[in-house]
């Protein structure tokens, strides 16, 4: 059968800051198919669709709609011309009903009131038509997430909308959950609505799409029929790229294991599952895996800062609680969130603040007072150490670069001496530069007897500095491999082994 | 309509949810503390139960219920209100520098144009014409919706806190407050010798020998307006979606900053009834009416439920917080207990109140 075509974005590029992360991006989407969009996390899949409901302008590229050139002003304007998106990260009012929160922003009136009635019966009908099963009077707070998720494919579909995005709407979800989801997206399809269904996930898209589309690092690889293609040419397209010489020479010297990590589990949502490994002195271990593949979660709770449920870790061959971060400190962890903006830096103040703050007991004189000229000389000493560029001690953290912010930020942890570092993404929103002297503080920290487990989800820096690499699938670790030997391909696989 | 519901209900019946019964008991937790306090109070003094009792603590919650139901709408965008007691101030001072008795001598207004008289047979002032009383009442309710609308503008516009802006407005309008005060003919004093019949708004209602005060057909019928405004308009859903996700409001076509605007403007329409109300129930209006005011309403609707976390909050609340605030104030008067106790014992009721209801939102990790 001939399908029109929906949707389509031409010669799509942008760039930020004179960085460049989508480069003359093509898709072409048709009536009633679904189409895949893949790549590595920071492929440009977000980026284009930001370009594409008007949050962020391209610098070139044009968007058609029914063969019409159109350029949305923001979301809601997209909405209304019936392209909508379901996120990740659902934005609904969870204190309100499925009803309230469907018909939001144009409520039916009957006189001076809300028409109840057409409202509560417009929903039935639309949960009929895509068969949907869920009690449209409940609050949205009282939902799962996969019903969630139905309630903003329904909100869609009740703005006659003929393209819907769907941003990796099984990450969350289980299995019956998900069979539910395509159920609803096929009848989608058949009723000629064109869906582009972003997802990591192989099994999905050869279960579910028409056509693949993948980016890998901003650059448009290719659209093929499903027909054509099997996973092991997606993966190609995904990671086929060349290592550069970014990085660093290493020198490791791998000693005896200091931490073990046993059967660890976390209580509360997102939880870690039954997670076991180990790390040696000197080493680099890292850890890779998708978004909410829980990575975070697992260093959190290394650090004591999640509740575990089960699991043990063993310092040095003894048993060691880290129930709280303070004693996590006091055992010589230490850990470098990934928010640096919000967790990390105290913005509004200088660098001898915000290198010793955590360290601060140690700047007390006999009576108690703190003493400004210890705490500026260890702070001018870990500058010029870590090649930190300032004017001043008393510069405001923020003024500095992200590359030099996150120096400070390591530089206050290596005030507290740890052996332990945990790194929660150090290079993201970094130059490439200053990822080469962030790397090169990492190799110089190991050579000095510390371990390091980092959290990345850039493949090339993975591969550039661990020694090791464990992967995280939904919550659970699904193998470590040795750097050296491994291949992306299989690091790829174990990604998705529990998906 | 009912049958659809009806059909819903069925349809889901078996996918409700049990709530546990240390759930049930967190979220009814003010319920069962009225209701044990007043239990408490009857033990100790059984003469608490008698109609006169009721009747005296249900005309203390009346104005203050009318205050609460306004800025509860504002807490629920996430907000308060801190000027809820100069504008209800400045509304009672207004309503009183008019309405003060046509005998009196040392009126706030010396004169008042001839229209706003009513004259008998004989040419002999008798007292206001009916639509005086109406006219000042929009008066009162105008000034107080133009004051709140203006906290609302700069909430919604400039983005500052609500707790800084009306804050800064609090203090502004004490001080247009102490202006408008000091215009008097007489000089700046209590504002008194208010005229009869305006006084009788606040009286009995003599039903059958059951005496109602009319403060409390008020209240009822406030209260009633704001559960359909609340509940019922497109206004009051999108007071909630504001209040519980700015952003996807937005997104979803809501206008916010008019719903903003519009909410504290509903508020100070409030604020003006209530002040003209409490000026006619106290008897006099002075400079410092009104001290406190807001602290009180704000603390009735934390109490009954209406959280600071915005979106969140219904008017039974409303109506059960303030009645609680009056039960305990009254109940304590009506025990004998000292005065500073008093404080000590509603500063702890507000705080775990808060307390009990933030821990239905705390995210465990």
């Amino acid at each position: 059968m001939d399908k029109k075509i929906l949707l389509q974005i031409k010669n799509l590029s942008k760039s930020f800051t004179g960085v460049t992360v989508l480069d003359k991006v093509e898709i072409t989407l048709k009536s009633g198919t679904i189409h895949a969009l893949m790549g590595e996390n920071g492929a440009g899949k977000s980026t284009l669709m930001k370009c594409l409901f008007g949050i962020y302008t391209q610098d070139e590229g044009e968007f058609f709609l029914n063969g019409e050139k159109f350029n949305f002003t923001d979301p809601k304007h997209a909405l209304e011309q019936g392209v909508s998106m379901v996120h990740q990260e659902l934005n609904q009012v969870l204190q309100r009903t499925v009803v309230d929160n469907i018909w939001l922003g144009r409520y039916p009136k009957k006189g001076l009131f809300v028409d109840e009635k057409k409202m509560l019966e417009d929903t039935i009908k639309l949960f009929e038509s895509i068969q949907v099963d869920i009690d449209p009077t409940r609050k949205l707070a009282d939902l799962s997430v996969s019903q969630r998720q139905m309630v903003e494919i329904v909100k869609a579909v009740s703005y006659d909308a003929k393209v819907i995005v769907l941003d990796e709407p099984t990450s969350s979800l289980t299995a019956n959950e998900v069979a539910k989801l395509f159920q609803i997206m096929n009848t989608l399809k058949n009723q000629g609505i064109g869906l582009i269904y972003i997802s990591h996930k192989m099994e999905e898209i050869f279960a579910i799409a028409d056509y693949v589309t993948v980016l890998r690092d901003g650059n448009y690889i290719g659209t093929n029929p499903i027909a054509e293609l099997d996973m092991d040419s997606i993966i190609k397209m995904m990671v086929g790229r060349d290592l550069k010489n970014r990085f660093p020479n290493k020198l490791h010297n791998i000693g005896d294991v200091v931490l073990e990590v046993k059967n660890l589990s976390t209580i509360y949502e997102p939880r870690v599952m039954d997670v076991s490994f180990d790390l040696r002195k000197g080493e680099i271990l890292g850890l890779s895996g998708l978004v909410g593949s829980r990575r975070t979660e697992l260093l959190e709770a290394i650090f004591g800062a999640r509740s575990r449920e089960s699991g043990e870790l063993y310092l040095n061959g003894k048993l060691i609680k880290n129930d709280s971060t303070v004693k996590a400190i006091a055992n010589g962890f230490a850990l470098i969130t990934e928010e640096r903006r919000e967790t990390g830096i105290y913005p509004v103040s200088d660098i001898t603040f915000n290198s010793t703050i955590a360290n601060i007991h140690a700047y007390r004189s006999k009576v108690g007072l703190l003493v400004s000229s210890k705490m500026n000389k260890d702070t001018t000493r870990q500058v010029d150490k870590m090649n930190i560029k300032i004017n001043s001690n008393s510069q405001l953290i923020r003024t500095l670069s992200g590359g030099n912010q996150q120096k400070v930020i390591i530089a206050r942890w290596l005030l507290l001496n740890p052996d332990i570092l945990l790194m929660d993404e150090p290079t993201r929103g970094i130059d490439v530069g200053a990822k080469y002297e962030i790397y090169q503080l990492m190799l110089d920290l190991v050579s000095q007897g510390k371990s390091i487990i980092m959290v990345s989800s850039e493949m090339p820096e993975l591969l550039g500095i661990t020694d090791r690499i464990g992967v995280m699938s939904n919550g659970r670790l699904a193998g470590i491999v040795d750097t050296k030997t491994t291949k992306q391909e299989e690091l790829f696989k174990l990604t998705t082994k529990y998906l | 309509m009912e049958n659809i519901i009806n059909s819903i209900k069925n349809r889901f019946k078996k996918k409700s949810d049990s709530v546990s019964f240390g759930e049930f008991l967190l979220n009814n937790a003010i319920y069962f503390i009225i209701g044990g306090i007043v239990l408490f109070i009857i033990i100790r003094e059984p003469t608490f139960l008698s109609f006169a009792v009721i009747k005296n603590i249900l005309t203390q919650s009346s104005v203050r219920l009318i205050l609460a139901l306004g800025v509860g709408g504002i807490i629920i965008l996430q907000g308060t209100d801190l000027s809820l007691g100069k504008n209800v101030g400045f509304a009672a001072i207004i309503t009183a520098s008019f309405l003060q008795s046509f005998s009196y001598g040392a009126r706030f207004y010396e004169t008042l144009p001839d229209w706003v008289w009513n004259v008998d047979s004989l040419g002999v002032v008798v007292g206001f014409q009916w639509y005086f009383y109406i006219f000042v009442l929009l008066i009162a309710m105008t000034v107080s919706a133009f004051f709140s609308a203006i906290n609302g503008i700069v909430v919604a516009k400039f983005k500052v806190h609500p707790f800084l802006a009306t804050l800064g407005g609090s203090v502004a309008l004490y001080g247009i407050l102490l202006l408008y005060f000091n215009i008097s003919a007489s000089g700046p004093q209590p504002i008194g010798s208010l005229d009869p019949t305006y006084s009788s708004f606040v009286g009995i209602w003599d039903v059958f020998g059951f005496e109602i005060p009319l403060l409390v057909i008020y209240a009822i019928i406030i209260t009633i307006i704001m559960w359909f405004v609340w509940n019922k308009t497109v206004f009051g859903k999108n007071m909630f979606a504001v209040g519980g996700n700015p952003e996807a409001a937005k997104i979803s076509g809501v206008n916010v900053f008019k719903t903003t605007v519009l909410v504290y403007l509903l508020a100070g329409v409030l604020y003006g009834l209530g002040g003209y109300l409490e000026a006619a129930r106290v008897g006099s209006a002075n400079s410092a009416f009104g001290l406190n005011y807001e602290l009180d309403a704000i603390a009735a609707c934390v109490v009954g439920g209406i959280s600071f976390s915005g979106g969140i909050g219904k008017i039974s609340g409303a109506v059960a917080g303030v009645l609680m605030f009056t039960v305990i104030t009254y109940g304590m008067v009506y025990l004998g207990i000292d005065a500073y106790y008093q404080y000590i014992i509603k500063g702890v009721i507000i705080v775990a109140a808060v307390a009990l209801d933030t821990r239905k939102y705390i995210k465990k990790t």
